[in-house]
């Protein structure tokens, strides 16, 4: 149910003006916009600290993360980096249909 | 009237965002055939375009999935993600709530598809339709199919749409054009983005361009563990190319098929004929 939760929170994130607003004034309002999400601690602290690798590895859909990043002002090759390192600090991906099949170094797009 | 043009396209959003990032002269024949394809479309003189896209939870989620859904509004918005990060701003784009119930209605006969007066387009509609109907005055009928939350919709059921898309289509007087958008195999928005495999693109595009049913829809090809093994995730996104080749019963025609890694996906550009 957390994944789902986590997982509901981007979906809600990307399409809302409003929850944008709310996530970016940061403090009580981030605080506040977060409670209302079924979070455990650890995804809530990946949340709150714009964690794309942590994310990944915990099983966000990628078209969910994917928008994320730039929302966070991380460029694209950030972003995949990001999601590599999450795996090798983390370990693999733990659900959902967005797995890691290269390997670490393996720069596919040359990022 | 009824399909005045069929075809189908790639949806990534790197087609657009990070074109800068691409070899120049490999983007621009790739952009080159996605306007031809849309020169083409736009001579068939439609009246509305259905696009038949990939649900990427840009409209639902995992509380209410539909197995696939049409737009029903008189006006639409997009694209939701940054424009700057998408390379295209902003728009309204035109519907046409009256068309979509006529088309629902008879669709409704044979599938349950879901309906939204309410829909914001994403990268899988407004990336094709920034290269198809640059003007974004076209009036356009969105829908899409899930293949991100499993289960997923069957193949042929994808391909009974198709065939109920057609029949309703038939039964109404305006020129129509179907485009399907996404696929073919890629790994996107993982470390693997880039990624693609182009035996199996190659395989595939033959079916679609033969309109090989029996071949596009086999249980042992392209059942979603064989799928995801050797297409990556992106590949699920093949069922609105079976959408289209049921609703066109013609023949297919490559206009570009070629990977561009850093826009994660075999760049792909093709039309069929309605038979």
């Amino acid at each position: 149910m957390s994944l789902y939760a986590m997982q509901k929170f981007l979906f809600e994130l990307n399409r809302e003006p409003e929850v944008q607003r709310r996530y970016a004034e940061g403090g009580a309002a981030r605080a506040a916009l977060l409670d209302g999400y079924s979070l455990d601690t650890e995804e809530r602290e990946a949340i709150d600290q714009g964690d794309i690798g942590k994310l990944y590895v915990l099983g966000c859909n990628g078209q969910l993360l994917m928008h994320f990043a730039p929302l966070l002002g991380m460029p694209w090759a950030d972003y995949i980096a990001a999601m590599r390192d999450g795996v090798k600090q983390h370990g693999p991906v733990r659900a959902g249909i967005y797995a890691m099949t290269t390997a670490h170094d393996e720069k596919v797009a040359g990022v | 009237m009824s399909l005045v043009f069929a075809g189908v396209c790639s949806h990534a959003p790197g087609i657009t965002g990070r074109a800068h990032l691409a070899d120049a002269a490999v983007k621009d024949e790739f952009h080159a055939q996605f306007r031809r394809m849309g020169e083409q479309l736009r001579a068939a003189r439609p009246d509305a375009v259905i696009v038949v896209a990939a649900e990427h939870f840009a409209n639902f989620f995992m509380n209410n999935m539909p197995a696939y859904a049409m737009g029903m509004a008189d006006s639409y918005e997009g694209p939701i993600e940054d424009p700057k990060w998408l390379g295209i701003e902003k728009t309204a784009i035109p519907g046409d709530a009256a068309l979509s119930q006529r088309l629902i209605r008879e669709v409704m006969q044979t599938v349950d598809v879901a309906y939204a007066e309410e829909w914001k387009f994403d990268h899988g509609i407004i990336v094709p339709l920034h290269f198809l109907t640059p003007g974004f005055d076209t009036r356009i009928i969105p829908v899409n199919i899930n293949c991100q939350g499993p289960p997923l919709t069957p193949l042929h059921r994808a391909w009974a749409f198709g065939e109920a898309l057609r029949r309703a289509c038939d039964q109404a007087p305006e020129r129509i054009a179907i485009v399907g958008t996404g696929g073919i195999s890629h790994w996107p928005a993982t470390p693997d983005s880039g990624k693609v495999n182009e035996d199996w693109d190659r395989e595939f595009m033959q079916h679609w361009c033969a309109n090989d049913r029996a071949a596009l829809l086999s249980a042992e090809r392209y059942n979603d563990e064989a799928t995801y093994r050797e297409a990556g995730q992106g590949g699920f996104e093949i069922r609105t190319f079976l959408t289209v080749a049921a609703a066109a019963r013609g023949r297919g025609t490559i206009l570009h098929m070629k990977a561009i890694p850093i826009f994660a996906v075999t760049c792909t550009a093709a039309t069929m004929s309605v038979e």
